[in-house]
């Protein structure tokens, strides 16, 4: 049997004429219903409910999450605003201590400058008091010592002769001059 | 294809439609006629049922790397198909039926470009159409339950702010978009871009089967170096329309049931 290229392609054209493309086979139909209704019934009955819930899941996981998180950062926000309001509150107690202090310290110098004054005019006031009371001995002690120096100058007039004035005058200095001394040696 | 055929010399198999329709492997004739691309898209349905299930099995709070992926394409289509269409309320009474059929279409889509399977099973019109039914049948309960049925045809066929003259016009526009249109190019865009992109990919690959060893010459070689970079064009190109169809599928049917349900359209 001899097959020229001419009867193939009348075959194909015939085969083709036969094979509408657009007309379906009975049991083409038959064989697209039975893959058909399988899928569909796996899809439907599993497939797509269990990666449904699969996707449901995981938002709700994630909607978790991201609550959970924003209550963490809702309490961190809290606390922090709590410690800067005790680190407010502990610099102003610092500050208040230490106006107190410094006004503790003023306080104590100004006393401590009052004490000393004080204690100043008192040691003045004794030292004054004390000079007093020496010269007001002093003045004791001197007027009887003139007392006696005057007895002894009265004996010695009485016991020389007063022959003129150089003498007289002599006698007077002489007494003077005993009198400077023993002062000098008294002071 | 038939140019490309008539062409060819001896060597050259090209990729045509009745790929699509290859010999039966049992029950041929009857109902349960089952073949390569039946197989093929068996094959499809128990890989993603593996794949899903055993991701789901697995699914821990904490994901693993192919949970997180399957999570991300979850995701994505239930916030920026479903809710972002339907809204979160009226999305979650859907977001089962979308997601799924996204993920059904993709599985039959990407088998196109497997190596060994090499077709995708949504070339075949029959798939398509029932998934687009599914959708129709829907959209259709969705809008009687939520208007009534008087109400939802008065809703759909007669919006208001219409000028009189032409209600009756937009009125059977509409009755055909919503019984048919709709229906019928959900299915038809999928399939036909399937049974394109296998055509394209296939012609890559015996264009530089033709070009390297029926026909190696100094040009045809070269040639062959063009078609050698076009499978991994065509291939990188297929897996994004296996994407692409099963996302606009999904979202036209979204986009579909909402205009079902709201209130004025």
């Amino acid at each position: 049997m001899i097959v020229t290229p001419q009867a193939i392609a009348i075959l194909a054209a015939a085969e083709e004429e036969t094979h509408n493309p657009l007309i379906p086979e009975p049991f083409e139909i038959f064989w697209s219903l039975i893959p058909l209704a399988v899928v569909f019934f796996v899809f439907f009955r599993y497939i797509m409910p269990k990666l449904g819930t699969v996707l449901d899941e995981r938002a709700a996981l994630i909607e978790g999450g991201i609550s959970k998180a924003e209550k963490a950062q809702a309490e961190a926000a809290a606390a922090l605003e709590e410690y800067t309001a005790q680190l407010t509150e502990a610099r102003a107690e610092a500050a208040r201590i230490r106006e107190d202090a410094r006004a503790e310290a003023q306080q104590i110098l100004v006393e401590t400058r009052d004490k000393a004054s004080h204690e100043a005019d008192r040691i003045v006031a004794t030292a004054n008091k004390q000079i007093e009371a020496e010269r007001q001995q002093a003045i004791v002690s001197l007027r009887g010592d003139v007392g006696v120096l005057a007895t002894e100058l009265a004996s010695k007039i009485v016991g020389e002769s007063l022959a003129d004035d150089a003498r007289q005058q002599r006698v007077i200095d002489s007494f003077l001059d005993e009198l400077e001394a023993n002062v000098k040696a008294e002071g | 294809m038939n140019l490309v055929a008539t062409e060819s010399s001896d060597g050259f198999h090209a990729p045509s439609i009745s790929d699509f329709y290859p010999d039966a492997l049992f029950g041929d004739g009857t109902f349960y006629e089952f073949n390569r691309i039946l197989l093929v898209r068996v094959i499809a349905t128990i890989a993603l049922l593996v794949i899903m299930g055993l991701v789901a099995k697995r699914a821990k709070v904490v994901p693993g790397r192919g949970q997180s992926i399957v999570e991300m394409i979850l995701e994505y289509l239930r916030e920026n198909v479903v809710y972002g269409v339907l809204g979160e309320a009226v999305g979650k009474k859907y977001d089962k039926l979308l997601i799924t059929t996204f993920f059904t279409i993709f599985a039959f889509n990407i088998t196109g470009t497997i190596p060994g399977l090499n077709i995708a099973s949504t070339g075949l019109i029959g798939v398509t159409l029932v998934l687009a039914v599914i959708v129709w049948v829907v959209y259709l309960t969705s809008g009687i339950m939520k208007h009534g049925f008087v109400g939802y045809w008065k809703v759909s066929l007669f919006p208001s702010g219409a000028a009189l003259a032409v209600k009756p016009l937009i009125a059977l526009v509409d009755l055909l978009q919503i019984v048919l249109i709709r229906p019928a190019t959900l299915a038809l865009r999928l399939t036909i871009n399937m049974i394109v992109g296998h055509l394209l990919l296939a012609l890559t690959y015996s264009a530089t089967q033709y070009f390297w060893v029926e026909a190696a010459s100094n040009w045809n070689i070269l040639y062959g170096f063009i078609t050698f970079f076009g499978i991994f064009f065509m291939t990188a190109l297929e897996i994004f329309v296996a994407v692409l169809q099963a996302f606009i599928f999904v979202m036209l049917s979204a986009v579909y049931i909402n205009m079902a349900v709201s209130e004025d359209h």
